[in-house]
């Protein structure tokens, strides 16, 4: 017996479709005599069926009943179509609401998603075999398919199955000929829901079953109780805010930054993704002279701003320079890299740091309080990510509450504010855009940014160590004979 | 938030083993103490001791509880529709399709960006993950999974290499090179392992360190390096979803969601749980932060997408209209914040007043269940990639 890999793949079930219980209440007002859809009697080659709809009128119901746009109504109805809860009567292999005439029904609740979910292959094989009777052996390719298939694997029950299929063909054959028409269409919609053709999808599919059965309860042993309890104790004594404060802040942060949101404010030049011009993106990069005044405006706003844009971090450190305070800076990415870095690299590091920053007499000796200079230098002596947190939190705040609005009033800032740039938006003609279409700048590779960025951080780190006087001399490059 | 955590003590020797390692804050009573994550699971796992019974536990757990939920109604003094009264309202919202990438064969799960802005990987159900030039809509690289259901992928900061995982129970990463022909899968490193499938990954701030998250119910974050397991979060009583990491100044902090329904934050370096957030009604599919890491989105299962103020320690605002009636499954802000663009499982995607909890515009377009949704990094476009093996980049 060949082992299916289905989606079980030794997970518990789990109907995800909590959603459907809405949509069935819904389905139920629709299917309401006096408020619901208005249905007729169809004529059907020669039989009468009972309680047919038209797209057309599903759709205004949807419409007035939601209150929604006829587009999202068609939207909401093609759900329904897809499904089950509504079927077409003539192209019924095509799931979708058609605003027109066409024909649908409403799916009776024995057939249901929910109700009989998961559609049993075994259930499946009598249908089959039922239809194969009928029609002589004429079934559909997929089907055909499909009936193959669980005939080779379900071997064993065949008999079984051949003789349900028998049976329920003999009683339909007892039934009036209206009301077999209508189970059989019935029927016939279920299975395309539950067992769709090749190349389309089905609503059915939800992906994935989740591990744990969330149908389950809970088991609550002691631990769990105590781990709960201990969580409970430390979120009392964290410190919360009054809501008007962060809300506030909410809100005032939406303020300052809605001029630089492309979504809300036109991009100057112009987005590229719409106008196919990635001049935005040359003129807001890492490495050009000038940067444009919206860039500036944002590096105001805070001094993480300022930091997390490339740019930015440019001038601030051209500005540390003028200042004879670069160290801090210095000091700060080198503790970045430090914490995000590689586990192997610690050790190396930290000695890096601890000789270039804080021993007594370094050559870029920061300036912290003695508390926290103690206590990162005997986190040292066994090094770990976290070693340098205290130290480079407190030049962070040092940065962040003075040395950023000694930059702010600054000439190399005023100056700079000066010089940006206003870029003109562009207004290209339906020609020119075409051609920008066909023009798409293919732009640098991240890589070699990357590996050009590596270069220049070496060429710093070397310019940026302190001169070694003996060696010059024993070099004798300052022989001046 | 930078000074709560300079006063912490975050690593040192643990108050009750004496063993250097990261610490938790923890309180007993209200005596604040340090503890390994071990030895506190040691305290939770002691046995009963006299006169505490389950049923003493579970009353002291209900009155904790009950405390909690009055401190915090204390410091609720407002609601966000009546703040977001002096925000402006917003203009018309004109977003279309700008690029629609085909070249999957199968559902596409998942999808990132680069720091370049127009570069993104994605990743589908065959197996397959695809780095695409966003701008030009041409493939860059295209590597084969050794499994189906890739759930998970991620474009590393440095735009260098890229991790993905799904059903393997690994996270493995693929350094990117610029020959064309190169076999990615050649140079391929198995880094995170779990014990069921893998559900989001992303970089932390460098290439060197993964953070991810497991069906298993975990989240861990690992050297990548090494694969050494740096941390593990513990905390989720069912699967863990989603997760993304803080843009906060000291990012030390983590969003996860699960299948409990939960969306629990987490301190990156003791393992901590420091808060937790239960008011959704059905599993979590996504969660986000607020750009400024004060808050975070979350999509759920019962269709809704609700806002967490952090600072207040409480949900603030919930995203639903009686015509939304199947499942979010992605979400993602805009770059003020403004905007929540969350994709659902009735194939449209709705964009949410995030002040105003009102809904501004819905896109329809694809043809089948939008499994994941992404704002670029400087926020000119967003990209949603669906299960009808099409991803779109709408600006």
């Amino acid at each position: 017996m060949t082992i299916r890999t289905l989606r079980d793949y030794g997970q518990h079930y789990r109907p995800r479709m909590a959603c459907l219980k809405n949509v069935e209440v819904f389905v139920v007002e629709m299917q309401d005599p006096k408020s619901g859809v208005k249905g007729a009697d169809q004529k059907l080659n020669v039989t009468i069926i009972p309680h047919v709809i038209n797209g057309q009128d599903i759709l205004a119901w949807i419409v007035t009943k939601m209150k929604v746009t006829t587009e999202e109504a068609q939207a909401f109805g093609t759900m329904l179509v897809a499904y089950g809860y509504i079927y077409p009567l003539q192209n019924h292999r095509k799931l979708v609401l058609v605003p027109d005439s066409t024909l649908y029904r409403f799916q009776t609740p024995y057939f249901w998603p929910v109700q009989k979910w998961p559609a049993e292959d075994i259930d499946y094989a009598i249908y089959l075999a039922r239809r194969n009777i009928r029609k002589k052996g004429m079934l559909e390719p997929y089907e055909q398919q499909h009936y193959d298939n669980l005939h080779k694997w379900m071997n064993p029950k065949w008999d079984f199955i051949v003789m349900q299929a028998t049976e329920q063909y003999k009683a339909n054959k007892e039934r009036k000929k209206p009301d077999r028409v209508v189970l059989d269409c019935q029927e016939r919609a279920y299975w395309i829901v539950h067992r769709p053709p090749r190349r389309t999808h089905s609503a059915m599919d939800y992906g994935l079953d989740r591990l744990i059965d969330p149908n389950a309860e809970e088991v609550l042993t002691f631990d769990v109780v105590r781990r709960t309890n201990i969580f409970l104790t430390q979120a009392l004594m964290r410190s919360a805010v009054k809501s008007s404060m962060s809300l506030t802040a909410f809100v005032k942060f939406v303020t300052t930054h809605h001029n630089h949101d492309p979504f809300l404010t036109t991009p100057v030049p112009s987005n590229p993704w719409i106008t196919d011009s990635d001049e935005f993106w040359q003129l807001n990069s890492r490495s050009v002279d000038i940067p444009t005044k919206l860039s500036v405006e944002r590096w105001v706003l805070s001094f993480w701003e300022l930091i997390s844009d490339p740019r930015g971090r440019v001038d601030f450190k051209l500005f540390l320079k003028k200042e004879h305070s670069a160290e801090n800076m210095a000091f700060y990415e080198a503790a970045e890299e430090m914490r995000w870095g590689a586990a192997s690299a610690i050790p190396e590091k930290s000695q890096f740091i601890f000789n270039t920053f804080l021993k007594p007499g370094a050559p870029r000796w920061i300036n912290i309080d003695g508390r926290t200079m103690g206590l990162t230098v005997k986190g040292l002596v066994v090094p770990h990510r976290y070693v340098l947190d205290a130290a480079q939190t407190h030049i962070f705040l040092l940065m962040k509450k003075d040395t950023f609005y000694r930059y702010l009033k600054s000439p190399v800032h005023k100056d700079m504010q000066k010089r940006a740039l206003v870029p003109a938006p562009h207004v290209f003609t339906d020609a020119q855009l075409e051609a920008n279409v066909r023009n798409r700048n293919p732009g640098v590779s991240p890589i070699l940014q990357w590996q050009q960025e590596e270069e220049e951080k070496a060429a710093a780190a070397v310019a940026a160590r302190p001169i070694d006087v003996k060696a010059m001399v024993a070099t004798n490059k300052l022989d001046r004979k | 938030m930078c000074d709560q955590t300079f006063l912490a003590i975050t690593f040192g020797p643990c108050d009750s083993c004496s063993e250097n390692r990261p610490l938790m804050n923890l309180y007993i009573k209200t005596e604040p103490i340090n503890y390994c994550s071990l030895c506190m699971e040691i305290m939770a796992c002691q046995g009963l001791a006299s006169g505490e019974t389950l049923k003493s536990l579970k009353a002291e757990s209900e009155t904790l509880r009950k405390k909690l939920e009055e401190e915090r109604k204390k410091l609720h003094d407002v609601e966000l529709e009546k703040v977001a009264e002096k925000a402006e309202a917003l203009g018309e919202l004109n977003m279309k399709t700008r690029r629609t990438l085909k070249g999957h064969g199968n559902k596409v799960l998942c999808m990132d960006w680069c720091k370049d802005k127009r570069r993104i990987v994605s990743s589908s159900q065959d197996g397959k993950v695809i780095v695409w030039d966003a701008f030009t809509t041409n493939k860059e690289h295209a590597v084969t999974m050794p499994t189906t259901w890739v759930m998970a992928c991620a474009y590393a900061p440095s735009g260098c290499a890229i991790a993905c995982g799904g059903l393997d129970n690994k996270c493995s990463v693929y350094p990117l090179s610029l020959d064309k022909d190169e076999n990615l899968a050649a140079k391929k490193k198995s880094v995170a392992m779990h014990t069921n499938y893998l559900s989001g990954c992303t970089f932390t701030n460098s290439d060197m360190q993964i953070l991810t998250s497991s069906g298993d119910g975990t989240s861990a974050l690992w050297d990548v390096e090494s694969g050494q397991l740096l941390q593990s979060f513990h905390g989720h009583s069912a699967d863990v979803l989603t997760l993304d990491l803080a843009p906060s100044e000291t990012g030390n902090t983590f969003v996860s969601g699960g299948s409990d329904k939960k969306a629990n934050v987490w301190d990156l370096r003791s393992g901590q749980n420091v808060q937790s957030f239960d008011t959704h009604d059905s599993d979590i599919n996504c969660v986000k932060y607020y750009p400024s890491g004060d808050a975070f989105a979350s999509a759920s299962d019962d269709s809704t997408c609700r806002l967490f103020d952090l600072r207040a320690d409480r949900e603030v605002s919930i995203y639903s209209k009686d015509s939304i009636m199947f499942g979010a499954a992605s979400v993602d802000f805009s770059l003020s914040g403004r905007l929540l663009f969350a994709g659902y499982n009735d194939y449209t995607i709705n964009v949410w007043d995030v002040l105003k909890g009102t809904r501004v515009a819905i896109l329809f377009g694809h043809e089948n269940r939008v499994s994941s949704l992404r704002v670029s990094p400087d926020g000119t476009a967003f990209c949603s990639g669906s299960w009808d093996n099409t991803l779109r980049i709408w600006a």
